[in-house]
């Protein structure tokens, strides 16, 4: 592949390489005004000066448009970062959440926002449906806030039953996200982490081991984040709910069994759907994302409150409101999540359907299969379901990241999990052509065939050369003040 | 539908004949031969969910959405609607943008990185603090993530975090849901006319206090007035103090680290986003000596090999993909494209603008309780206080019947006590005040 990533630090004679130049400047140093604060309110109430950058529309839409040159994302190209699902974000879904109609104030009436109910309580049935779960709250803002919403239900449910103090364990498999630790501490819990099995897979016997009447929650995703199918998962489910404890799903690999497999339907309690992965909403650059929280009829009473139900009006006419459900654990949100990425969720589902959904799921797990059997790295396990894990064997995987991207791909998800020895970990998802596989499988194996020396040498083709990481962190300037303050 | 995928995902760009081609490169029969799932767990059911054309699914979500009343809205209590501008919409839709991950991969995401700083930046002048975390949830997540903070950086142990009355109760239980498994317990002093009243704040602090917490503008639209005694109780004691406001506010009210404030937290997408059903961008700011144990991502400047300035993620060793359980906080995906939207929107309105929003926000509201004082029925302010956005006002009439009155109108309000609405006027509503003072005379 070719590529140029943009930067605005051309000479007149086209020399890319000037040290002269900086990349675009910082606003401040365009055009900073310090102006006095004049103000109604008494002087000892208000701050003397305000100091920021003065610019036009004009100079503003240039700045950010250059700023957008020199970043990339889903539609500037591959993007096959494995457990982060970056596939093609339809455009309509933006045109939907930015209607008017969308824009209502979260303490409007339940009458008056009928159509924001409708949408939600519509959503809150597709996921249910999808997941095979019995209810679900939509308000966590991310995924993470999901995992931790979850594990709150979760000691709702065992403080329900006497066992809340006694119940203060959390085990996380090593190959699970990080996000699933956090949150398993951040609710008070004692991780007990698992080793994985030599196939990669859950070692029946350490779980059993394990899992005891300190157990809570046993928290998996499946496939797991080695592109492995659970196959056991039947035992698994046993094992967790015959020591006393709940099983609950990480939805961040959601994307590889949409009607091929339901969480609920393989004994999962609780699980959480990352809407900005499985459902194309856009990740932002980092966010806003989404995470629902999806519960078995057991726990629906412990979600978070308010939820959103149909009801019957006295005229008959079907209509909305929000409730709390009688036990709740209350509240993980100021108000009621991230609505506009709810109503893409909401908009994407319903483009796609039962069909659109189930063949989304076979070809990306078509394209990652096909991705694996036409790259030269090693690649341990298998056989793999959206993603997979190759080694690099005696190259470092963080170099080899770096010179993809001279090859004009996002690189994989590099040094994690640490079970396979300099992982690069790859998720094509659905929306790669067998063309732009092929240009990636050749990107691999280019760069597999180079030299330590080139590799650390790279990236030469994007707006930045290899960042000094150690520095950024020794000497911390983490605003324009810090480097004025430098200077 | 249409396409070249006939009856399947419209994103997906496989031919039948490529479908082929990678099957019998991987060595199988058919797509069902990958899936490794135990017949006892496959799923061959139907979701009965409908597939649509792009037309029909764009028809049908705004028809739901059309339900809704198309009323103006005068509502505030922690979130708030500015008039957004239209650059800020059209730059952030840049797809390049809104479609990147988080930026592990700096070199390729230098754009939206110098955006974050920016907005790090542009918030370290508006707290007068050194640090501002790359965003948090919304206001109430980020007020859980400093008591936190607090039960971290503290020297001596405490585990009692204080909040004033005036609290929302929906901010309150975000907090205590983020507190209890550290074992902090929240408690609330005493309030004085919708202000702190520092005697109570004084019984109520002991040297067991990790945070105390304060708003201003608070809950109910006053000015707080006493946040310098907040500070210097907090410091007596060792407790951290934490000040909960918003961007627009900070642009004229005292600068929160000149009161002793040692955490900012707040709703920064009072400007940015449109009311948004709650939608928010928590905004985090803290002292600089906090800064390794600050929760969420921190964009630092660095150098590249070439010796120029470049940006980077930066102290990641305190995130969960890292540190996992003993990590600072279990923020992943958090809200970057909204503070690159608040990052515009700032930047749009420059320093004069900034504070002539903030000011109007104060002449507004001040303007506004007049006209309805002059109601008879109608006392407002209720309190006698500065307001900033929003005020409390009287109705000898039951609020609930007002607010539904109004309603009817095509007018929202909060009621917020048997006799008492809330009321919130920006530059997003103010062109409606005279027909709104209109159906009020009528409703009280």
């Amino acid at each position: 592949m070719k590529y140029d990533q943009a930067r605005w630090t051309h000479d007149a004679d086209g020399d890319r390489d000037s040290t002269d130049d900086q990349y675009e400047p910082l606003l401040s140093e365009k055009n900073t005004e310090e102006v006095a604060v004049d103000s109604a309110l008494p002087e000892d109430l208000t701050r003397d000066s305000i100091e920021l950058p003065d610019l036009s529309e004009p100079e503003l839409a240039r700045h950010y448009t250059r700023l957008s040159q020199m970043n990339y994302g889903v539609d500037s190209g591959p993007y096959p970062l494995g457990s982060c699902t970056m596939k093609y974000n339809p455009k309509f879904t933006e045109d939907v959440a930015a209607l008017p109609s969308a824009a209502v104030h979260p303490d409007r009436s339940d009458r008056s926002v009928q159509g924001t109910l409708a949408l939600m309580a519509g959503l809150q049935d597709y996921l249910a449906r999808i997941g095979g779960m019995d209810a679900v709250s939509l308000q966590p803002p991310a995924g993470a806030a999901g995992e931790f919403t979850g594990i709150l239900v979760a000691k709702a449910f065992h403080e329900a039953n006497g066992e809340g103090e006694t119940r203060d364990e959390i085990i996380v498999p090593d190959s699970a996200h990080g996000t699933n630790f956090a949150s398993a501490a951040l609710a008070g819990y004692e991780v007990v982490e698992l080793p994985s099995g030599e196939d990669g897979r859950v070692d029946l016997e350490a779980l059993e081991a394990a899992a005891s009447d300190r157990t809570a929650l046993f928290m998996l995703t499946n496939p797991n984040t080695l592109g492995l199918f659970e196959r056991d998962i039947e035992e698994v489910a046993d094992i967790v709910h015959d020591a006393g404890g709940l099983l609950y799903y990480d939805g961040a690999n959601l994307n590889a069994l949409l009607g091929q497999a339901r969480p609920g339907d393989m004994g999962f309690d609780i699980m959480h759907y990352n809407v900005h992965k499985t459902f194309a909403t856009p990740h932002g650059g980092g966010g806003p994302g989404a995470g629902p929280v999806g519960v078995v009829s057991d726990l629906a009473e412990f979600l978070p409150a308010p939820r959103v139900r149909e009801v019957e009006a006295s005229d008959g006419e079907k209509g909305y409101e929000r409730f709390d459900p009688e036990n709740s654990v209350g509240k993980v949100h100021g108000f009621e999540g991230n609505w506009l990425v709810l109503v893409k969720t909401y908009a994407y589902i319903a483009r796609l359907g039962d069909e659109g959904l189930r063949d989304a799921s076979a070809k990306a797990v078509l394209n990652a299969n096909y991705l694996a059997s036409q790259i030269g790295y090693d690649i341990p396990f298998g056989p793999f379901h959206h993603e997979f894990v190759a080694s690099a064997g005696d190259q470092d995987a963080a170099d080899v990241a770096k010179r993809m991207l001279d090859y004009g791909v996002h690189p994989p998800t590099t040094k994690w999990p640490e079970i396979v020895p300099e992982a690069l970990m790859t998720e094509p998802t659905e929306i790669e052509s067998k063309e732009t596989l092929d240009q990636l499988a050749d990107a691999f194996d280019a760069v597999a065939d180079e030299d330590d020396e080139t590799l650390e040498a790279a990236p030469n083709r994007t707006t930045a050369r290899r960042i000094d990481q150690t520095s950024a962190a020794r000497n911390l300037r983490l605003s324009w003040q810090a480097l004025d303050a430098e200077d | 539908m249409s396409g070249r995928n006939e009856r399947g995902s419209p994103y997906a760009p496989h031919t039948d004949a490529e479908t082929e081609a990678m099957l019998s490169a991987v060595g199988v029969g058919g797509v069902d031969d990958l899936f490794d799932i135990p017949e006892s767990v496959a799923f061959d059911g139907e979701f009965g969910i409908e597939s649509r054309g792009e037309r029909e699914a764009e028809r049908h979500v705004g028809s739901l959405l059309a339900r809704n009343d198309d009323h103006t809205e005068f509502l505030g209590r922690g979130h708030y609607a500015h008039y957004v501008p239209s650059l800020v919409d059209h730059i952030s839709q840049r797809s390049e943008f809104l479609t990147s991950y988080t930026q592990y991969q700096p070199e390729i995401t230098q754009g939206f990185l110098q955006a974050l700083f920016e907005y790090q930046s542009m918030l370290v002048e508006l707290t007068g603090l050194e640090i501002v975390n790359a965003s948090m949830y919304d206001h109430a997540t980020a007020l859980a993530e400093a008591a936190l903070l607090a039960a971290r950086v503290r020297a001596v142990d405490g585990d009692r975090v204080l909040v004033p009355e005036y609290l929302l109760d929906r901010r309150r239980d975000v907090l205590e849901n983020y507190t209890d498994g550290a074992g902090l317990s929240v408690e609330t002093y005493g309030t004085d006319d919708a202000n702190v009243d520092p005697d109570a704040l004084a019984d109520a602090i002991d040297d067991e206090v990790a945070m105390v917490y304060a708003e201003s503008p608070t809950t109910r639209g006053t000015v707080e007035e006493h946040l310098d005694a907040v500070g210097d109780l907090a410091d007596d004691h060792g407790a951290l103090f934490c000040l909960g406001s918003d961007p627009v506010a900070l642009s004229v009210l005292q600068e929160p680290a000149s009161v002793g404030a040692d955490v900012v937290v707040g709703d920064a997408a009072a400007l940015g986003l449109p009311t948004a059903y709650g939608m928010g961008l928590g905004l985090f700011a803290c002292r600089e000596d906090f800064v390794r144990q600050v929760p969420g991502r921190l964009v630092g400047a660095s150098e590249d090999d070439a010796e120029r300035r470049a940006y980077t993620l930066t102290l990641q060793t305190r995130e969960q993909h890292i540190r996992r359980e003993r990590a600072t906080s279990n923020i992943c995906t958090n809200q970057a494209w909204v503070a690159l939207r608040t990052a515009i929107h700032a930047a749009y309105l420059g320093p004069g603008g900034l504070v002539d929003l903030a000011n109007d926000c104060v002449g507004l509201a001040a303007d506004l309780a007049d006209r309805l004082d002059s109601i008879t029925g109608v006392r407002a302010p209720v309190h006698d206080r500065h307001h900033f956005r929003e005020f409390v006002a009287h109705t000898d009439q039951p609020a609930r019947a007002v607010a539904e009155d109004l309603e009817a109108e095509g007018f929202a309000v909060h009621a917020v006590g048997e006799h008492e609405v809330q009321v919130c006027i920006t530059d997003a509503n103010e062109h409606a005040a005279d027909e709104f003072v209109a159906a009020f005379e009528e409703v009280a």
